[in-house]
């Protein structure tokens, strides 16, 4: 029987050696696929046990992590949790991180390359190893107006410094208490999910930038760049303005809003059509520019379907699929398929008033060490330049027309000049519609650019979101000391 | 009783030199208490940042088990292979430090209190108890042929309890391999497995001449007679209602996986291995087919990522563990063991890998090929047929079930649900390897006692005087 006790001796070697070949492969070629893993929970826990970094909002902490007594080492508490919630978003043992705690991990974790150098100081000092703070863009005045203004709507708001890009304020709501989210008790953290799941609309999207809407009039700002665009027009230049504009192809009925008349000569200068922000005017002027015009100068502005990265990653914005002149008449009046976030349309007000260069919008100003010195700085870039510096004169131009005398005058700020457009989107039948604003002040030196997007608001953009738009632009002026 | 090697009587026998290497595995066995107390310190010393009041206790009773032990082989088998019992003593020792390990989670996690090492410890000192019994009352190894067809009643009956008793008695996690009375929890299979292959090595022993005629051969194979399948049949068809009645796969694969081997290492014929192979794959794909439990096995072993909410979870988990371990491990007290489910029983692998790293867990897999190896050998030099087969069963016994768990908890195999011999928690496993420890050694006394005369063989294993040594 020593023959095959041999074999079998040699096989109980080759099943071992089997089993060490699966050990090393787990644990040596996929180790740091396992380790990387979303649902690996623990190294969100070993980060619990260091000192996370900070957001910081001008000087002070809006998110931060404070000794415990219990094994997780650190709790992440938010101070202004709600004001602040669509851009910290929360830090979560069960749900992981969302938001700037989500896109900025590795700084404030501490494992990012540039906090490299500090981490093997911490190895030979032995001090407690922390993670990098994270300052933001934004503006205390802007971001707490803009919460307050939204409050009790579906909405959002997003201000850019149109010089640089720079995020000024980032609202949306309805919001939510990331601190509840971010919690070491399970059952508490479960229970306020569940909460949150039941709403109708969930207050974690930040609907500034996760989410795109159809635009409505906001988008004749873009027709109208490409019509000025082309050189074949001026703000003066008369275009057909009739009551109902009979769609190419189809028997539909295009009419203004609430059936009006843009014009008793059915004819209008460019710059009164975007005044009075008139439908059938700028349905046939996008018709008349063709699909390419329209498409080419809102990729310009942005909307290309890509999405940003500022650090978050934005859903992106659209023109969307034009079959038809029909369906380009409808798009050119920002219906259809053309879909923008709240950050797009901001950006839109952005480039006209900084001369139409478009700069890259961004979040983080700073990325600070634990020491707080400064290991990177927002360095300010051009995303693209949708105008020329004339085009953008020329809309500026229209644009203050519309605040000054047309649908916009909600948004007038005594003392200082305001571009802006209205818009209302048509949703369904029987559903409100969207209201917006997009706008910038001062016209003629912009140090603020805002988009205002009041969900199923049920009003129009002028009277329902180009006032939120005043009080933000109000607050920042006052701030900044105009 | 504490007499050295050299003050042995047979030992300095004229003519007998035959060291009883007594001292090298008192000097392993210290080798393996002391690497057991550094862990334990360890795991303190990380968790809670002092070493616990009871260290002390649980060190002077764990060195007293191995102490005891110890006389009690020298005393009654003095020639026993020295590399069993430190063997056995590292690996339980190691067991018993991640299950005090994953007790301190659960305390800082849930507040529990009490824990599963001290019931552990308990359960090693029954194992002890057990290992000194078998040693004792077991002067001779070919006693045990004896009662083989009482052993394989025994052991049918012990394989087939928990599948007629009601299912609130017998059921834990859908596998009915469960006997829970007045706060214990048995699974009678651990005994089972070791009567059925007492049974089997003497069966085989007495039927191997018949069981090796060849009706013809076939490329080289020579294929049995038809008549003689009924054996491999019942092993097959015993292993199947396991599975049906029992769900529980680990055992059926055991079981069967065993008595193949064995059939082969008796009869000399791998044409056994083929149809078991062969059976083994018609059972695999009936199964499959058949039964929900099995094929949802196998599904979450193929892709656990798919089923990592559902049933993939625990190897999913007992993977992120592994790989978070890396090549060096959390260290003892510095990974999250407890995240994956069940990690002192069926997961402890993954807990031992995600803390002591790949070299720890390498560690481990070559203690128990040590093990397994001595195992063997002594099944080697044994000289009655018997002692091979029994010793040879014994030690592949061990090496199949450690493959199996093993395989299973790093996704080499579908998870079954077996013990981790020897490390996992869990009373009925450690008691029962203990006892099975316990026969190698008195197998390996005899293997290597220098010229004792044997005991007359007056029954009927009648051919051992027969047997060719050839070691």
């Amino acid at each position: 029987m020593n023959a095959p006790l041999r074999r079998v001796a040699i096989s109980v070697l080759v099943l071992f050696t089997l089993l060490i070949v699966n050990v090393n492969y787990i644990q040596v070629v996929r180790s740091d696929e396992l380790r990387e893993d979303s649902g690996n929970t623990r190294v969100l826990t070993e980060e619990y046990s260091r000192e996370r970094g900070s957001i910081v909002v001008d000087g002070t902490e809006v998110a931060l992590s404070t000794p415990t007594d219990d094994t997780l080492e650190y709790l992440r508490e938010y101070p202004q949790g709600p004001v602040y919630a669509p851009v910290t978003g929360y830090y979560s043992l069960l749900y992981g991180a969302w938001q700037v705690e989500d896109a900025e991990n590795e700084v404030l974790a501490g494992s990012d390359d540039r906090l490299a150098l500090r981490r093997l100081a911490d190895l030979f000092t032995g001090r407690d190893p922390a993670g990098g703070d994270v300052v933001l863009t934004l503006d205390p005045a802007v971001q707490e107006t803009a919460m307050t203004q939204l409050d009790g709507a579906t909405g959002a708001v997003v201000a850019l410094d149109p010089a640089t890009g720079a995020v000024l304020g980032m609202a949306s709501t309805p919001t939510y208490d990331p601190a509840r989210l971010s919690s070491h008790d399970p059952g508490a953290i479960r229970d306020y999910a569940a909460e949150l799941d039941a709403m109708d609309t969930d207050p974690r999207l930040n609907r500034a930038i996760q989410d795109n809407y159809p635009p409505g009039s906001v988008f004749k700002v873009i027709v109208s760049a490409a019509a000025l665009a082309s050189g074949e027009y001026t703000p003066d230049t008369v275009v057909p303005a009739p009551d109902t504009l009979t769609l190419p192809g189809t028997s539909t009925q295009l009419r203004n809003f609430g059936n009006s008349s843009c014009s008793s000569s059915q004819e209008q200068s460019l710059i009164d059509a975007l005044t009075i922000s008139c439908n059938t005017a700028f349905a046939q002027l996008g018709i008349d520019l063709g699909e390419d015009a329209v498409r080419e100068m809102a990729e310009g502005f942005g909307m290309t379907g890509e999405s940003l990265d500022i650090p978050v990653q934005t859903a992106g914005s659209s023109v969307g699929d034009i079959e038809s002149e029909a369906a380009l008449g409808q798009s050119s009046i920002g219906q259809r398929d053309v879909r923008m976030t709240p950050l797009q349309a901001a950006m839109v007000a952005a480039a006209v008033g900084n001369d139409g260069t478009l700069m890259t919008p961004y979040l983080v100003d700073q990325v600070r060490a634990p020491d707080l010195t400064v290991i990177d700085r927002a360095d300010p870039e051009e995303l693209s330049e949708p105008v020329t510096p004339e085009v953008a004169d020329q809309l500026q131009e229209m644009m203050e027309s519309v605040v000054a005398n047309g649908s916009g005058r909600a948004a007038r700020v005594s003392g200082v000049t305001v571009a802006g457009k209205t818009g209302t989107a048509q949703v369904a039948e029987d559903v409100p519609d969207h209201n917006w604003f997009i706008g910038f002040a001062p016209a003629d030196d912009p140090q603020i650019a805002v988009a205002v997007f009041v969900a199923n608001g049920g009003g129009t953009g002028g009277d329902t979101s180009a006032p939120i738009a005043r009080e933000v632009i109000e607050a920042y002026l006052e701030g900044q000391g105009g | 009783m504490t007499s050295g090697p050299s003050t042995d009587p047979r030992a300095s026998a004229p003519g007998t030199e035959t060291p009883t290497r007594r001292n090298t595995e008192l000097a392993l066995l210290g080798f393996a208490v002391l690497i057991t107390l550094a862990a334990q310190s360890i795991v303190d010393l990380t968790v809670t940042g002092s070493l616990r009041a009871e260290l002390a206790g649980f060190g002077a009773w764990f060195a007293a088990i191995w102490a005891v032990l110890h006389l009690v082989v020298r005393t009654l088998a003095p020639y026993a292979d020295p590399l069993l019992l430190p063997a056995v003593a590292l690996l339980s020792g190691l067991g018993l430090t991640m299950i005090h390990r994953l007790d301190l989670a659960d305390e800082q996690v849930e507040g529990a209190s009490g824990g599963d090492a001290p019931v552990q410890l308990l359960w090693a000192t029954v194992g002890a108890g057990l290992f000194i019994a078998v040693l004792v009352v077991l002067r001779d190894h070919r006693l045990l042929a004896r009662f083989a067809y009482t052993l394989a009643l025994i052991g049918l009956v012990l394989l087939a309890l928990p599948a007629v008793l009601p299912a609130s008695i017998s059921e834990v996690y859908g596998a009915k391999i469960w006997i829970r009375v007045a706060g214990f929890s048995i699974q009678p299979g651990e005994f089972a497995k070791i009567c059925l292959i007492v049974f089997f090595a003497s069966y085989l022993v007495d039927k191997r001449d018949v069981l090796a005629l060849a009706s013809r051969r076939v490329m080289g194979l020579e294929i049995p007679r038809a008549r003689d399948l009924g054996p491999v049949l019942v092993a097959w068809a015993l292993s199947i209602l396991v599975l049906v009645f029992e769900r529980d796969l680990g055992s059926s694969l055991l079981l069967f996986g065993i008595f193949v081997v064995m059939l082969y290492v008796a009869t000399e014929r791998s044409s056994w291995l083929l149809i078991g192979l062969g059976l083994f794959a018609a059972g695999a794909f009936l199964a499959y087919q058949l039964f929900g439990h099995v094929r949802v096995r196998v599904d979450t072993w193929l892709d656990p990522f798919a089923y990592r909410d559902e049933g993939g979870y625990q190897l999913v988990q007992s993977l992120f563990g592994l790989g978070t371990g890396g090549l060096f491990g959390a260290g003892l007290g510095g990974g999250r063991p407890d995240q994956v489910p069940v990690a002192k029983s069926d997961f402890i692998a993954a807990a031992l890998g995600e803390e002591l790293g790949l070299f720890g867990l390498v560690a481990l897999i070559v203690v128990y090929l040590i093990l397994v190896e001595r195992g063997l050998r002594t099944s080697l030099i044994v000289r009655d047929a018997f002692g091979k087969l029994l010793a040879g069963g014994l030690a592949f016994a061990v090496a199949w079930q450690l493959f199996v768990v093993l395989g299973g908890v790093t996704g080499l195999l579908p998870l079954t649900g077996l013990t981790t011999p020897f490390v996992a928690y869990g009373g009925s496993s450690l008691v029962a390897n203990f006892g099975l420890v316990a026969i190698l050694v008195r197998i390996s006394d005899a293997a290597r006692r220098p010229a004792a005369p044997p005991a007359p063989p007056k029954q009927a294993i009648g051919e051992a005087p027969t047997e060719v040594v050839t070691p």
